[in-house]
């Protein structure tokens, strides 16, 4: 049979244990979990993971509800079409870096969407001071373009004085 | 010749560590040949190692000349007993593996390498090796020594250049 999956999304103030809580909490109800995406992002913990083995919805929210609050995480469910092994090999990265200010990131993606570049991973982050903040963002694609012609596309980005580096991912298998 | 069953994860025999080539003879060359036909088998193979096959001999078959942007290499080589001499630099690249179906991950690999190795008559062989090729050749010899990349995957968000300054501290051979 197909599993069913949901995609669960926790969000909390960060602190030692949450995902203790979490995973166990799961397989004491007999969830198995998928890919998961947890990191940290501005104090906060933030958790988006695939999970088959619940009933429904409900019952996910039952198994859940005692470690949420013991916690103070809140939670989204979400059924979800797809499933494992469905990965995508990237063959594009760019590295993008400037002054803070608002549009970096709708200025470079617009540009890769116009490319037909599909992103699989993009992390952005604020470095530097309070004062200088500096805005960094990696991310990883697959494209059919080579990167001469990704690059020349970026030049209206760079001349706005934001620094961008594509480079080819080659992977190597062996 | 004859297509080999490659071991996958998590196939313990995988962790084992591989002997020496002693004896240069027509059925080593056979192995080899049959190696080679395994790895242009494998969807996407650039390298391979006996161990991946269950042949638990120091022998690595490595090809870096079908990139799709060519990269500096060598050509088709079958490295038999290879030992790195020399480690500089350090780059995280992308990798995926026969062994470990649907998996790629970034790994840190010495930049350039020089390698000594004897090809499958006996006969002593030295390259240098950078970039692409150098990580190709530190991951099949990773295998002849029971090590899979997925033990030295790095988080996506991991810094390079402090790992690097944690590496230079280190012996250089081994993380």
């Amino acid at each position: 049979m197909k599993a069913t999956w949901f995609m669960l999304t926790m969000i909390g103030k960060d602190k030692p244990g949450m995902v203790a809580a979490i995973s166990g909490a799961l397989a004491d109800h007999g969830v198995t979990l998928g890919e998961t995406s947890m990191l940290r992002l501005g104090g906060n913990f933030t958790v988006m993971m695939m999970v088959s083995g619940a009933e429904d919805e409900q019952s996910l929210r039952n198994s859940l509800a005692p470690i949420l609050e013991s916690q103070g995480m809140c939670l989204h469910v979400d059924p979800i079409e797809g499933g494992l092994h469905k990965h995508v090999i990237p063959n594009v990265h760019v590295t993008v870096s400037g002054a803070d200010r608002p549009g970096i990131v709708s200025q470079v993606t617009a540009v890769l969407a116009e490319l037909g570049l599909n992103i699989l991973d993009l992390e952005s982050d604020v470095a530097g001071t309070e004062h200088k903040p500096i805005y960094i963002m990696q991310i990883t694609a697959v494209s059919t373009l080579d990167i001469e012609s990704i690059e020349s596309a970026l030049s209206a980005v760079r001349e706005s004085g934001v620094s961008v580096s594509v480079s080819a991912i080659e992977t190597y298998i062996g | 010749m004859a297509l080999l069953e490659i071991l996958q994860l998590p196939d313990e025999r995988l962790k084992q560590v591989s002997e020496p080539v002693e004896v240069f003879d027509d059925e080593l060359r056979a192995f080899i040949a049959d190696l080679e036909e395994t790895r242009l088998n494998g969807p996407a193979a650039v390298g391979i190692a006996a161990p991946q096959v269950g042949m638990f001999k120091r022998v690595v078959i490595i090809d870096c000349s079908t990139t799709r942007k060519p990269v500096p290499n060598h050509g088709y080589m079958v490295l038999v007993n290879p030992e790195i001499t020399k480690w500089d630099g350090f780059e995280k690249g992308r990798e995926g593996c026969l062994s470990v179906p649907d998996y790629t991950g970034n790994v840190i690999r010495a930049t350039k390498i020089t390698l000594i190795a004897k090809d499958p008559y006996g006969e002593p062989l030295q390259f240098d090796m950078e970039g692409y090729e150098a990580r190709a050749a530190q991951h099949e010899i990773d295998h002849l020594d029971g090590m899979l990349f997925v033990d030295r995957v790095v988080s996506r968000r991991t810094d390079l250049f402090k790992r690097k300054v944690y590496q230079d501290g280190g012996t250089g051979k081994k993380s």
